[in-house]
C-alpha cells in the first residue's frame, strides 16, 4: 500500500472473519468479541453463516463501538481472511484505508490484493504446524493463533484473555494451557515481526456498564422456563432449534426434582410442526402452559390448528424465529417476513396477537408475557423474533425477575365456582364483558363444567349450532377479545425527535439497533424524525394517535412486501399515502447506512420539510 | 334424530356401579349417526366399559379427529371433557393433553381415513412414543360424511356403492401398531360386543399405548355385496384368536376354566386379563409372531380379531420423560420459577 491513508478509529470499527464452516472458528471468534466487552467496549457480533455442517464459507462480523450502536453498521474495516474460496470478495468488501489480515503461510500472487489496503500477513498455517503434531489441533488452534494476533494488532489487554480461558476451562487446566500457549504464539508473532499496533484500537472503556451478552434465542427458552412452561414440542428448524434446546438446559438446571431427579417439564421433539403445536395445543387445553417454537416454514404448516386454537379458545405460545422466505427462502438469513401469515393465520376470519421483541431482553420479556397473555385470552400468542435477534449474541439490559410476580392462568372456573354458577355457567359466554369467556379443565368437577371442545360453530353453552345468530355472537365476541388484546400486551415506545417534527418513524423487532443509530445520524443533520417502536399487535390507540400527529411516517421493515404498513393500514384504516416504506429484505440485518439513505431519499424526492419551527 | 331430548330422567332400578354412577351418567347426547350404524355400538360399548370398569367420568378425556367416527365422543361420557381437534392430529393433541395431565385417562377416538390417511404419520409416533391411552379406530373402510370414497384400509378389489373397484393396496392398522411398539394391539368387530367391551376395559387400565381396530361396518355407503367391511362379509370372515374376560384390580376370580386354554395377564395397575385362546397356535405375547400370523391370515381374507399383542408391563412416555408424578398442569409458580436471585447469577455469568 502506498501512500493511501489507513482508518484511524478507536473504539469504533467493523472487524469481519472469513471463515470455512465446520474449522472450529466460532468459539475463537467469539473468544475476541468477548475480549473486547471485556475491557469495556461495546460489541455487537453477527454470524454470518450457510445452510450447511462443514466445509461452506462463513463469517462473523464484530462491531466494535463504543458509542452502543449495536446494529449492523456497513462496510470492513478489517477483514481476516481466513478462506481462500471467498478471498476475492473479501478484499472487495474492505473500506478503502481499511486492513485485511491474512494466513501467509503460503504466498498470494500481488494482483490479489489492493492498493489501499494495508496488508498484515501472519504465516499461522506454519506457526500451527509448528507447534502442534494432530492435524484437529492444528487446525482448531491456528484460530486462537490469530486471536492472539489481532490482539496485538488491535491493542487487546492480553490479561483479559487470561481470565476469559480460565473461565472457560475452569477445571480443565491442560486445555487452559495449551489455549494460552496458542494465543501467546500469534501474539509473539506480531510483536516480533509486524509493526503493531494498527490504527485500529481498542482502548479500555467504561461503556458496558451491567449490560449482558446473550442470544435472544437463549433469552428466549430461559423466558420460557421462568414464565411457567411446563410442555414444549418443537420441529427441528433454522434458526429456531436453540430455542426449544435453550429451554431444556435452563429446565435441567432449574426444575429437576434434587430429591427424586424427576422432571418438572416434558420436552417433545415432535414428528413434525403440525404434530408440535398439537401437542401444545392438547396440553394448553390441559390447562399446562405449552409452546412451540419455529419458523417460517413451520408457520405455513401450523396454520389449520392454529385456526382451531383460535375459534376453540385454547391457550398456546409459539415462538417464530422468522428467517428469509417464502418457501425454503434462505434459511440462514434474516428477515421479518412472516408478519401477515401470522397475524391472520387459518382460513377463515382470524387476527392473533403478535408479540415483537427488539434483543434478548425483551425475548426473555415476551416469552414470558406471551405465556401470561395466552392464558388470559385463550388463545394462539406469537413471539415474533428473527434470525438476527436469534442466533447472534446482543449486549442488552439485564434480565429481571420481580419476586412478587405470579402467573396470571387467566379465566379458570374452580369446582367451587362450578358449583356456584350451575347451570348458568356456559364455556363461550361473555360475561364479563371483554370478549374472554370462562374456561373449565378436564377433571376438574365429577359433574359440573364439561364441555365437547371443537372447531365447530357451537352455542355460547358449547353446544354444536348451525344457527347464524350463535355464529355472528361467537365472531363478534372474538373480535371484542382481539380489542381487549389491545389493551393487555407490551405498549409501544416512543422515541420523540430534538425538535418538533411532522415527520415519523415507525420500526419494531431487530430493526432496533440500527434504527436508532440512523435516527442518531438524521438528526444530527437536521433531519428530526419522531418514531415510535411497535411491540404488538393488535395496535394500541397510541399506534394511530402517532401516525394521526405525523404527516408522513416512514415505516421501516425487512420484507418486500410492506408487511407491517399492510397491517397498520388494514387495521388502522391509515390512507397508506400516509405510510412511506422503508424496505430492507436481502437477508443480512438492516443497517443505519440504509435507513437514513432511504429516509434521506424520500425526503428529497417527495419533497419534504425536515423540521418545523417551535 | 337430533330434534328428539334426551329424557334427562333416571330410571329408578337403573344399578350403580362402585363410585355411585349409573349407566345413564356415562352416556352422552343423542347420536346423530345412521341408523345402525357400528359406531354407534362401539360408543355403547365404551359406556359400559366405563361404568363396569368404576371410572369416575370425569377422569376421562376423550379426543378424536375429523369424521363419523370422531363426532362420536358427544355421544357418549357426557360428564367428559372432550376435544374434536383437527382431521388426523388427534394424536399430537392427545400427546399434549396427556403431558400436562397424568392423572385422567385418555380415549382417542379416530377413523380409518382419520388415522390410516391423512393421519398416519401422527397415528404411528403417538404409538412409537408410548403415550398412555386407549386408541380406538373404527374402521368402516370409506369416508362417510363425504359420502362414500374409499379410505387408505379398504381392502383391494373390495366395491364402493356406486362400483368402483379399490386398486390400491389397504393400510393394516393393527401391522403398523405392532411395528412401532404399541403395547396393547387389539382387532375387534363392532357387531360383537361381548367381545369389544373386555377389549376396552383392558385398553383403559393399560399403562401404555393401546390401540385397538374396530372393523365397524358402514350402513349407508360401505355395506353392500363386494365390501369387505360389511356385517355379512365381517361375520363370514372373523378370526377371533382369543377372547378375553377383563377382571378388575382386588376382583374375586371364581370361575373355573380348564388348565392349558387359559393365560391370565396382570396389568400394571391390577388389573388381570384372562386370556382364553381360541387358536392353538397363537402366541398374544410375541410380537413379530403375531405380526407373522396376522400377514399370513390376512393374505387368506380371515380378518383376525382378538387381543393380538400385550406387554402387560409397559410403560408410557412420561416414563421415558421421568416427568414428576404431579400433574405438570398443577404444578404453580413456585415450582417452576427459579426466581430473582437465580437470574441474577445468570446475569453475572453472561457479562
Amino acid at each position: 500500500m502506498k501512500g493511501a491513508k489507513r482508518i484511524q478509529a478507536v473504539n469504533d470499527f467493523v472487524v469481519k472473519f472469513a471463515n470455512v464452516n465446520g474449522s472450529g472458528s466460532a468459539s475463537a471468534n467469539e473468544l475476541f468479541a468477548k475480549a473486547v466487552m471485556r475491557m469495556g467496549v461495546p460489541v455487537s457480533p453477527r454470524n454470518i453463516f450457510p445452510s450447511n455442517i462443514q466445509g461452506l464459507p462463513t463469517w462473523y462480523e464484530v462491531r466494535v463501538c463504543e458509542r452502543g450502536w449495536s446494529g449492523r453498521r456497513g462496510g470492513v474495516d478489517m477483514m481476516v481472511a481466513m478462506n481462500p474460496q471467498t478471498w476475492d470478495a473479501d478484499v472487495a468488501e474492505i473500506e478503502s484505508g481499511g486492513y485485511l489480515f491474512h494466513d501467509s503461510s503460503r504466498p498470494m500472487p500481488p494482483a490479489r490484493f489492493r492498493e489501499d489496503v494495508h496488508v498484515i500477513g501472519v504465516p499461522l498455517t506454519e506457526i500451527a504446524n509448528d507447534a502442534y503434531t494432530d492435524a484437529r489441533q492444528r487446525q482448531l488452534f491456528k484460530n486462537i493463533i490469530y486471536v492472539g494476533a489481532l490482539s496485538a494488532l488491535l491493542d487487546l489487554d492480553p490479561a483479559v484473555f487470561e481470565r476469559l480461558f480460565a473461565e472457560q476451562y475452569k477445571g480443565k487446566e491442560r486445555l487452559l494451557d495449551a489455549n494460552l500457549h496458542a494465543l501467546r504464539l500469534g501474539r509473539e508473532h506480531v510483536m516480533q515481526h509486524v509493526a503493531y499496533p494498527l490504527g485500529l484500537r481498542v482502548r479500555r472503556a467504561d461503556a458496558v456498564g451491567d449490560r449482558i451478552f446473550i442470544d435472544g434465542n437463549s433469552a428466549l427458552g430461559l423466558g420460557c422456563v421462568y414464565g411457567g412452561a411446563t410442555v414444549a414440542a418443537w420441529y427441528p428448524i433454522t434458526p429456531s432449534s436453540s430455542v426449544p434446546e435453550a429451554f431444556q438446559k435452563y429446565c435441567e438446571k432449574f426444575r429437576v426434582d434434587p430429591a427424586t431427579g424427576q422432571h418438572r417439564f416434558a420436552i417433545v421433539q415432535a414428528e413434525d410442526e403440525l404434530a408440535s403445536i398439537g401437542m401444545a395445543i392438547g396440553a394448553g387445553w390441559n390447562g399446562a402452559r405449552a409452546f412451540t417454537a419455529t419458523s417460517g416454514p413451520g408457520i405455513s404448516l401450523m396454520t389449520e390448528f392454529i385456526g382451531l386454537a383460535y375459534f376453540a379458545e385454547i391457550p398456546v405460545t409459539l415462538i417464530d424465529v422468522q428467517r428469509g422466505g417464502p418457501s425454503t427462502g434462505m434459511p440462514t438469513r434474516t428477515q421479518q417476513s412472516d408478519l401477515l401469515a401470522c397475524a391472520y393465520a387459518s382460513h377463515g376470519d382470524t387476527r392473533h396477537v403478535l408479540l415483537f421483541p427488539e434483543d434478548p431482553h425483551e425475548c426473555f420479556e415476551h416469552a414470558a408475557a406471551a405465556l401470561d397473555l395466552a392464558d388470559r385470552l385463550q388463545t394462539p400468542v406469537f413471539v415474533m423474533s428473527d434470525l438476527d435477534i436469534g442466533m447472534n449474541q446482543r449486549l442488552c439490559r439485564p434480565f429481571a425477575w420481580d419476586p412478587a410476580r405470579d402467573y396470571d392462568r387467566g379465566k379458570v372456573m374452580s369446582a367451587a365456582q362450578l358449583e356456584e354458577a350451575g347451570a348458568a355457567f356456559g364455556r363461550y359466554k361473555d360475561v364479563d364483558g371483554d370478549g374472554i369467556p370462562w374456561r373449565t379443565l378436564p377433571g376438574t368437577h365429577p359433574t359440573k363444567g364439561a364441555f365437547f371442545t371443537r372447531g365447530t360453530t357451537r352455542d355460547p353453552y358449547a353446544r354444536y349450532s348451525e344457527k347464524g345468530a350463535d355464529y355472528l355472537y361467537n365472531m363478534d365476541r372474538l373480535q371484542r377479545k382481539f380489542q381487549t388484546a389491545a389493551t393487555l400486551v407490551p405498549q409501544p415506545v416512543a422515541r420523540p425527535a430534538a425538535r418538533r417534527t411532522h415527520l415519523g418513524a415507525i420500526y419494531f423487532g431487530s430493526t432496533s439497533p440500527a434504527m436508532d443509530e440512523a435516527l442518531d445520524e438524521l438528526g444530527r443533520e437536521g433531519v428530526h424524525i419522531d418514531a415510535l417502536r411497535l411491540r404488538a399487535f393488535p395496535f394500541p390507540p397510541a399506534v394511530l394517535e402517532f401516525v394521526e400527529a405525523h404527516e408522513v411516517v416512514f415505516v421501516v421493515e425487512q420484507n418486500r412486501d410492506a408487511q407491517m404498513r399492510s397491517l397498520l393500514v388494514n387495521e388502522l384504516g391509515i390512507a397508506p399515502a400516509r405510510l412511506s416504506r422503508v424496505l430492507h429484505f436481502d437477508g443480512t440485518p438492516i443497517n443505519a447506512r440504509f435507513i437514513a439513505a432511504a429516509i434521506r431519499k424520500t425526503i428529497a424526492a417527495r419533497h419534504l420539510e425536515v423540521a418545523r419551527a417551535g | 334424530m337430533t330434534y328428539i331430548a334426551k329424557p334427562p330422567l333416571h330410571h329408578p332400578t337403573l344399578q350403580a356401579n362402585r363410585v355411585g354412577y349409573t349407566r345413564r351418567d356415562y352416556e352422552g347426547r343423542v347420536s346423530t349417526l345412521c341408523a345402525g350404524c357400528g359406531h354407534d355400538s362401539i360408543s355403547a360399548a365404551i359406556v359400559q366399559a366405563c361404568w363396569e370398569l368404576d371410572i369416575e367420568p370425569h377422569r376421562v378425556a376423550k379426543l378424536s379427529g375429523i369424521g363419523c367416527s370422531s363426532k362420536t365422543p358427544d355421544y357418549f361420557l357426557g360428564a367428559s371433557h372432550g376435544f374434536n381437534t383437527v382431521h388426523g392430529r388427534m394424536p399430537s393433541v392427545l400427546t399434549g393433553a396427556n403431558l400436562a395431565n397424568r392423572e385422567l385417562l385418555y380415549l382417542g377416538v379416530s377413523g380409518d381415513g382419520d388415522s390410516a390417511s391423512i393421519g398416519l404419520g401422527q397415528f404411528a409416533n403417538a404409538l412409537r412414543r408410548g403415550v398412555r391411552m386407549a386408541y380406538i379406530v373404527e374402521n368402516n373402510g370409506v369416508y362417510g360424511l363425504t359420502k362414500g370414497q374409499f379410505s387408505a384400509t379398504a381392502d383391494t378389489g373390495s366395491r364402493s356403492k356406486k362400483g368402483v373397484v379399490n386398486n390400491d393396496n389397504p393400510i393394516d392398522l393393527v401391522g403398523i401398531a405392532l411395528q412401532l411398539g404399541a403395547s396393547y394391539v387389539a382387532r375387534a368387530f363392532s357387531g360383537d360386543k361381548e367381545q369389544l367391551v373386555p377389549l376396552i376395559k383392558g385398553a383403559m387400565t393399560h399403562g401404555g399405548a393401546a390401540f385397538i381396530d374396530v372393523i365397524s361396518p358402514c350402513v349407508t355407503f360401505n355395506n353392500h355385496g363386494g365390501s369387505t367391511k360389511s356385517y355379512d362379509y365381517v361375520r363370514q370372515h372373523n378370526e377371533a384368536v382369543s377372547r378375553i374376560d377383563f377382571i378388575a384390580p382386588g376382583e374375586e376370580i371364581t370361575a373355573i376354566v380348564a388348565p392349558g386354554e387359559v393365560a391370565e395377564v396382570r396389568q400394571h395397575d391390577g388389573s388381570v386379563l384372562r386370556l382364553r385362546k381360541l387358536h392353538e397356535d397363537y402366541d398374544a405375547s410375541d410380537r413379530y409372531a403375531a405380526l407373522g400370523y396376522m400377514t399370513q391370515r390376512a393374505a387368506r381374507g380371515e380378518i383376525v380379531t382378538g387381543l393380538l399383542y400385550l406387554d402387560p408391563l409397559a410403560t408410557d412416555l412420561h416414563a421415558s420423560l421421568n416427568t414428576c408424578a404431579t400433574p405438570l398442569a398443577a404444578l404453580g409458580r413456585d415450582a417452576l420459577c427459579p426466581g430473582s436471585a437465580a437470574l441474577e447469577k445468570i446475569n453475572a455469568a453472561l457479562r
